[in-house]
């Protein structure tokens, strides 16, 4: 299922009686994506991810644009006649019913001619389980499940009603960091078989840019930047994107133009083609180099060995970070001495920011 | 699908479940409502007025406060009014000091037997009242306090639900703070009335006003200790005056004092309406 | 050692209280209760038995009082917990007006039992003057005037009931409203994408949720509606067994003061048949339950 957004704006009314101007959680927001499509709505808390996705299941209406579903403008249509499967951050699994009935509960809504037999369901609920590897829980209840467990169960009953379109609210948040990086392939693996059209909802970059065919990054109800996740890593339109994704996070200097060169504190790093003036330069930790000549001096920290790669900790007067990372191969160890380290930069890992619209140049 | 069909079909809904819920909601209100409503009207009706309308009327035409003169001179509803005050105060002070100082002796004390006689008191919140009454009153006879304040106010002192939720709420403030003034060598009575008292004033304040709330109403016990009128509470004086006051017929002035005596708790509840509201739901208690 | 006696200081006026007014009282009851014969004014008794439960057994006014308490507690138990449930199921879904809705819902609950009951029995009274409020609207429909509070027993059990269940409704709809309110919103969310329609929610989900809180209900309804008295006076005097309204509760106090006054012994045994009676329905009431509610 194509799933297409239109100028999508969400108002909030001000609960603050002194300023009542309304809170806009999404704005202007417009999207399409395509369908079997597994993508990541991203952003810090706030960013009015959440509120997209409650747009899209229809627990929140819109105040402005539309919804499509195919070709259907679902915009206004209640929850329940939009066929969207939702896995909620808590689960929110029934307490009082066993597994199978949580997941047997939406196909038990059915009315009418699409109404199922106990042994229909039954037989679906016990394909989904397997597609989730839960069949072996069916009979105990959520309370005697671990985390990883409640979130397949939640899984499997958003998927029995087999959704047009499958949406994931922070699905990984409640689990731990190991349990987690197992869910994230179920997640895709899931995904993959089933080809339902997927958005999920994160503020973790790493999450989103692992297993999503497609990153929509969001600040402030304003969508920044969508694309492929290498893409957007690559090519960020602007500071808050590039600062947003990669970790160890970008290194951000105060810079400068001057007759075609960019120049960090008063050393010309390399040529760039832009009007002279003031400028923001993100470089990311893997676009320092030690091999050949080098144009960037800065004064060395430390230095972390990680096995294949080395962090090399560093400070420069220019830097907005607290400290420069830099990774770099192992090779270079042993040319690193003394309390200064001379960079080289790969043109194609810095970015050059308008200082005051925070665009790219 | 149709689409539209399906939203207006779903608007339609919601605005015929919210038509149903807010008629439902207002006609229960319009009951609970009324008899306050018909109390008042009728304490401003003219006794000859009151007579002489076969079928009811809801408005008053010549309002009078001549009934609430009549509440105050032809009954002592002054003295039912003053005996209340004093009854509730009493008791309810009485009932604070007893209750804080068991609940900090729950809560903050170790001593040999605790557990039992913390046991022993929640048991005691199963016995109901009408089991102990009867003996109560024959201890009261016997001790001649019949138609004393003594008498009335004694037995109905000790809540031990009352304690009992003082005392859990005691036992959530951190131990590092008895500690602390125990180095400073502040006594256990001083850390009892100046720390725990101040931390849970709210449940202090709740307790309080549901036991007045009680003592207000409060009317078996009082009915059968007391048949000299000098010592009725309002709910006995109330039922005196519905009997043999003012001429059985004279309703509006009846009224009148129904009135006075459901007006200061109205008050206090408008005035702690959260307190009150909140106290009740985490004590379910009915008087 | 100065430890267990600072305790025990504390605790003093507690047990003294406790001790005089409810521990020896509940052992006293029970002697009255087998004292055959007893005589409040000499303090004498002729003979230990089961004496006084035969009599109290015997009596009609017991045997009265047994039976309306019994028909007010079937009847307004459920009534009014059914009520209070669409009240509160109504309340919980509104917005606007919430708060002065809870408001007034609450107010009889602050009321003076005796006082408002006056007011009831005023609207439903058939006096030489007037046939009352609720005549008036009955002669709408119709209906030939009935005298509530002196008239035939069914009319006056109704406004009894009617009365009751006013007085006990706000206590239920302040428990079930806040036992609504605890319910995780993300579970409706989760039923409403799976197009779950609002009776089956409330069904399937509302209901077992706050289970817990209904049967506490039920069975403090229950204790509550055996113990019914002044409501019972403020309707219709305190001479309840002319009324042939009495309650067990009435009964006890009648038998101590009042008109039939001054027998201890027979009101310990009626109160020991009420608390046996409340035992007993309560206990069948948590068996039940546990097999009802739901975690």
């Amino acid at each position: 299922m194509k799933v297409t957004l239109k100028n999508l704006t969400k108002e909030f009314p001000s609960r603050n009686k002194k300023q009542p101007k309304p809170v806009v959680a999404v704005n202007d927001f417009t999207l399409e994506i395509e369908n079997g499509m597994l993508i990541a709505l991203l952003g810090p808390s706030g960013c009015g991810k959440s509120t997209t996705l409650n747009l899209l299941s229809g627990l929140q209406k819109p105040t402005g644009g539309e919804i499509y579903f195919g070709d259907d403008d679902v915009t206004n249509l209640p929850p329940e006649n939009r066929g969207v499967g939702l896995v909620f951050q808590n689960y929110a699994l029934y307490p009082h019913l066993t597994v199978k009935q949580n997941i047997t509960f939406p196909l038990e809504n059915r009315r009418g001619k699409d109404k199922l037999t106990k042994a229909e369901m039954s037989e679906m609920a016990t394909e989904v389980a397997r597609l989730v590897q839960i069949d072996e829980l069916l009979d105990r209840k959520p309370s005697e499940l671990s985390g990883g467990q409640q979130q397949r169960v939640a899984i499997a009953r958003a998927l029995v009603k087999q959704p047009r379109v499958l949406l994931l609210d922070e699905p990984l948040s409640n689990l731990d960091a190991r349990l987690r990086l197992q869910t994230r392939e179920e997640i895709r693996r899931i995904q993959r078989s089933t080809g339902i059209t997927t958005v999920f909802v994160t503020h973790d970059q790493e999450e989103a840019m692992s297993i999503s065919d497609m990153i929509v990054v969001m600040k402030e109800g304003v969508l920044q930047q969508k694309g492929r996740p290498q893409e957007v890593y690559d090519d960020p339109c602007n500071l808050f994107v590039a600062k947003f994704l990669g970790t160890p996070p970008v290194n951000v200097f105060d810079g400068e133009i001057k007759g075609g060169k960019l120049y960090i504190g008063n050393e010309a790093v390399m040529s760039f083609d832009a009007p002279d003036g003031a400028v923001d330069v993100a470089i990311r930790p893997e676009g320092f180099t030690l091999e050949g000549e080098g144009c960037f001096t800065c004064s060395l920290d430390r230095v972390e060995v990680m096995g294949r790669d080395i962090s090399v900790v560093a400070d420069h007067s220019a830097s907005q970070n607290e400290v420069i990372r830099a990774i770099v191969d192992s090779d270079n160890l042993d040319t690193l001495k003394g309390d200064k380290v001379v960079f080289g930069l790969k043109p194609n890992k810095v970015y050059v920011f308008n200082k005051t619209t925070g665009e790219r140049i | 699908m149709d689409y539209e069909k399906i939203e207006k079909a779903a608007l339609t809904k919601k605005r015929i479940r919210n038509i149903i819920i807010y008629s439902l909601l207002t006609v229960w209100a319009i009951i609970v409502l009324f008899p306050f409503f018909w109390m008042i009207l009728t304490s401003f009706k003219d006794y000859g007025e009151y007579n002489s309308e076969w079928v009811p009327k809801l408005y008053v035409l010549r309002p009078t406060l001549q009934n609430y003169n009549d509440a105050f001179t032809q009954v002592p509803l002054g003295g039912y009014f003053l005996n209340t005050i004093i009854f509730t105060l009493a008791t309810t002070a009485i009932m604070l000091v007893v209750t804080v100082l068991s609940a900090f002796a729950f809560s903050r004390l170790d001593f040999k037997g605790k557990d039992i006689v913390f046991t022993l008191f929640l048991s005691l919140m199963m016995i109901p009242n009408e089991l102990v009454i009867i003996t109560n009153y024959v201890t009261v006879t016997d001790l001649d306090l019949r138609n004393t304040f003594t008498g009335l106010i004694l037995p109905s002192v000790t809540s031990v639900f009352y304690i009992y939720l003082l005392k859990e709420n005691f036992s959530q403030i951190p131990d590092e703070l008895y500690y602390a003034a125990k180095v400073d060598g502040t006594s256990d009575f001083r850390y009892l009335t100046k720390v725990m008292v101040p931390i849970c004033r709210p449940t202090v304040v709740t307790i309080t006003i549901l036991k007045v709330i009680e003592c207000w109403n409060s009317y078996v016990w009082p009915r059968l200790v007391t048949d000299d009128q000098a010592y009725f509470l309002v709910s006995n004086g109330i039922q005196e005056i519905r009997e043999n006051g003012f001429g059985r017929d004279n309703i509006p002035a009846m009224m009148a004092a129904v009135v006075v005596i459901s007006v200061p708790l109205i008050i206090l509840f408008l005035l702690f309406r959260r307190k009150i509201m909140a106290g009740v739901s985490r004590g379910g208690i009915k008087q | 050692m100065k430890n267990n006696l600072k305790g025990w200081l504390y605790l003093l006026p507690a047990i003294l209280f406790l001790g005089v007014f409810m521990v020896y009282p509940l052992i006293d009851v029970f002697i009255y209760s087998f004292e055959e014969g007893y005589n409040f004014a000499s303090q004498t008794y002729f003979g230990v038995g089961e004496y006084n439960f035969s009599y109290v057994l015997h009596d009609p006014y017991f045997l009265q009082a047994l039976k309306n308490t019994f028909i007010l507690v079937v009847i307004t138990v459920p009534l009014s917990t059914g009520l209070a449930l669409l009240i509160s199921v109504g309340l919980s879904s509104i917005k606007k007006l919430r708060e002065l809705y809870q408001t007034v819902y609450f107010l009889p609950y602050v009321t003076n039992t005796l006082a408002v009951g006056l007011v009831f029995m005023i609207l439903f009274k058939q006096t030489p003057y007037s046939d009352g409020l609720a005549n008036t609207v009955l002669y709408w429909f119709g209906i030939a005037p009935i005298d509530f509070i002196g008239g035939p027993y069914w009319a006056k059990m109704l406004v009894l009931c009617i009365y009751t269940i006013w007085v006990v409704m706000p206590f239920k709809v302040l428990i079930l409203t806040s036992a609504l309110a605890s319910v995780n919103e993300t579970y409706y969310d989760a039923a409403r994408v799976d197009g779950t329609s609002k009776s089956r929610i409330f069904r399937k989900i509302t209901l077992p949720m706050i289970s817990p809180t209904l049967f506490y209900l039920i069975i403090t309804g229950f204790i509550g509606a055996f113990k019914a008295y002044s409501d019972a006076v403020a309707l219709f005097g305190t001479d309840l067994n002319a009324a042939e309204m009495n309650t067990i509760v009435g009964y006890i106090y009648d038998m101590l003061y009042g008109n039939s006054g001054g027998y201890p012994s027979y009101a310990s045994a009626a109160a020991i048949i009420l608390f046996v009676i409340v035992l007993t329905i309560t206990c069948i009431n948590l068996l039940v339950s546990r097999k009802n509610v739901h975690y």
